[in-house]
């Protein structure tokens, strides 16, 4: 994600380290990831394969995680949906951000864009985010695309809040009056002086974002109206083990407790990186 | 001041006016025929051309928009499909469940949320503070249906201890159908309390930095005075706001949880509508639920001027 281009600096992953709680959670998330990213790889079973006869076997057994309703590997399904999810969680991270810059830099730089776009803002985030992104899938439709769509959708405003506020300081400052004095394009200005003094706030929120959208898709997909229902999802997986809540609770157990701690250790990592990268940040964001 | 009271609800006015612009793109955001959408693939094209002609859809957009917001403001959201009855009717019957739902879940993160935060603000560092801390991050972390069905399933359907779901019967009384609200109220004050304790402890915090603080207890005033009068003032005006903006995160709470709960409100008929594909019911959700949310911070910013007298506008 957005924090690779910063990690190449030493100075922050050490620091990041030096915190317990920090340290864990990336190593955690880290896990995660890898898991996700290698699952045909370490999937002990196809995720769609049936097995009528493993119907609910219990976990610890003949299978890791048990076997769900249709006696599918459950540990090969939280693998391959974890896959859907980080991916939901990333791409909404990464199209919010690009987006939520862009605008926050136009409101921020052109005074004159400022009062209408930052309207926009304050009118986007009066919607609650569940209830924008069901209605927004409801009308692109399930696939993973339009999820990560509608969820960009739901949290580019957050981003380009922070821009904006950070652009209208950083653009008074003496620097960006030299780069304007020397003659440099408005374009060049917000690109190579404002960017790069936003990009700690960004990153921060971008985890965030990542987190939220990682949340929301689980909604999303327990109300039925996210990915379609086929694509196993943490989320769609716990709205199917719900059925079966009374016999065989491990079916919301797993995917609940999977989504939870992919969520916690990516909080954790952006409370870790917003105080690594600028501690004033912990009291204005 | 009046003049800042003024502005505000200028500006207010204009996000409102954002808010029913918002809510008309995004039906027409919808690819191909929103009538036909909403039919279903069994519809004829002479009943999606009916349908069009009775939704307006076949008139030229800027018309279509002048009479949405013209309606709007008059207070008439149009008509749901499923229902076949003004959105707002619709609305107003799934209301009850909602506010209640999400009043009483305020309550209970309030009552929690508020006196910790404050203590573990004080009692900065210690095991307590960090224990809080911790929990309210897993709190935040956890999805709100996720802890909403373990407990159903603990506590109601093993325990007995609250009813599983629904919300009574049709002649269920008013203190029934509350009744049917205390664990979806619980779960949803658990993860609003995650946020007021993290907002309450660092504004506490803040306060609790500053200089004449110290200079309360230097003069030898009490620990709880310090505290309860001095710092808890000033700590407000950030309290007051995040109580407002969980009002945001409390709707989204209620989607989910009267899901999980089948409690009828205003969630489960904004999940059905798009399951249903009801158009109309969806955008006057958008719309209604959106100019509470402005509503309320503004009445937020307004009890500013109340609370702390420093505030000129």
């Amino acid at each position: 994600m957005a924090a690779a281009s910063i990690s190449d600096d030493p100075g922050l992953l050490r620091t990041l380290a030096e915190r317990r709680s920090v340290l864990i959670a990336m190593l955690v998330f880290g896990l995660i990831l890898a898991a996700a990213i290698l699952a045909p790889l370490i999937a002990p079973a196809d995720p769609a394969k049936m097995a009528v006869r493993a119907r609910l076997s219990p976990p610890f057994g003949d299978y890791l995680l048990g076997a769900d309703a249709f006696g599918r590997d459950v540990a090969s399904r939280l693998l391959y949906a974890g896959r859907v999810s980080l991916l939901i969680g990333v791409g909404t991270a990464l199209v919010a951000t690009v987006a939520g810059i862009a605008i926050g830099l136009l409101a921020g730089f052109f005074s004159r864009l400022d009062a209408p776009l930052s309207r926009l803002i304050d009118a986007m985030m009066a919607f609650p985010d569940i209830l924008l992104a069901i209605s927004l899938v409801a009308i692109f439709g399930g696939s993973i695309a339009n999820v990560i769509l509608a969820l960009s959708i739901v949290y580019t405003p957050r981003i380009a809040r922070i821009v904006r506020a950070a652009t209208l300081v950083i653009r008074e400052l003496p620097f960006v009056e030299a780069a304007r004095a020397l003659g440099t394009g408005n374009l060049s200005i917000m690109t190579l002086h404002i960017l790069p003094n936003i990009v700690s706030p960004v990153t921060v929120q971008a985890t965030f974002i990542f987190a939220y959208a990682m949340l929301a898709e689980a909604g999303l997909s327990f109300l039925g109206v996210g990915v379609d229902p086929s694509i196993p999802t943490w989320g769609t997986m716990v709205n199917e083990g719900r059925q079966y809540i009374d016999q065989a609770a491990f079916l919301i157990f797993f995917p609940g407790i999977a989504v939870s701690v992919a969520v916690l250790s990516l909080q954790l990592i952006g409370d870790g990186l917003r105080d690594a990268l600028d501690p004033r940040l912990a009291k204005e964001l | 001041m009046k003049l800042y009271i003024l502005k505000r609800l200028v500006g207010m006015v204009v996000v409102v006016f954002l808010v029913l612009t918002i809510a008309f793109v995004i039906v027409r955001l919808a690819p191909g025929d929103p009538a036909a959408l909403m039919l279903g693939p069994d519809a004829t094209p002479a009943d999606a051309a009916e349908l069009r002609a009775r939704l307006g859809l076949d008139r030229p957009i800027p018309v279509q928009y002048l009479t949405f917001i013209v309606n709007a403001l008059q207070g008439d959201l149009g008509q749901s499909l499923f229902f076949n009855r003004p959105v707002l009717s619709v609305l107003a019957e799934r209301v009850e469940p909602t506010a209640f739902l999400a009043l009483f879940s305020l309550a209970i993160s309030v009552v929690i949320a508020l006196p910790l935060g404050i203590f573990v603000a004080y009692r900065r560092g210690s095991f307590l503070d960090q224990s809080a801390v911790s929990v309210a991050m897993l709190a935040a972390s956890v999805p709100s249906f996720w802890t909403g069905l373990v407990l159903q399933r603990y506590l109601a359907t093993d325990l007995g201890w609250f009813p599983a779901s629904g919300y009574g019967g049709p002649d269920a009384t008013f203190l029934d159908r509350m009744g049917y609200l205390m664990l979806p109220s619980i779960v949803l004050g658990i993860v609003n309390s995650a946020l007021i304790l993290r907002f309450t402890r660092a504004s506490m915090l803040d306060v609790l930095g500053e200089d004449y603080i110290r200079t309360a207890r230097s003069k030898g005033m009490t620990e709880g005075r310090v505290v309860l009068r001095h710092a808890m003032k000033n700590a407000a005006i950030p309290i007051v706001t995040v109580v407002g903006l969980t009002f945001a995160l409390l709707v989204s709470g209620a989607v989910v949880t009267e899901r999980v709960f089948n409690i009828p409100g205003m969630g489960n008929l904004v999940v059905g509508a798009v399951l249903r594909r009801d158009y109309p019911v969806i955008q006057g959700t958008l719309v209604v639920v959106a100019t509470l949310y402005i509503l309320i911070n503004l009445a937020v910013d307004l009890l500013y001027l109340v609370i702390d007298k420093r505030v000129r506008y």
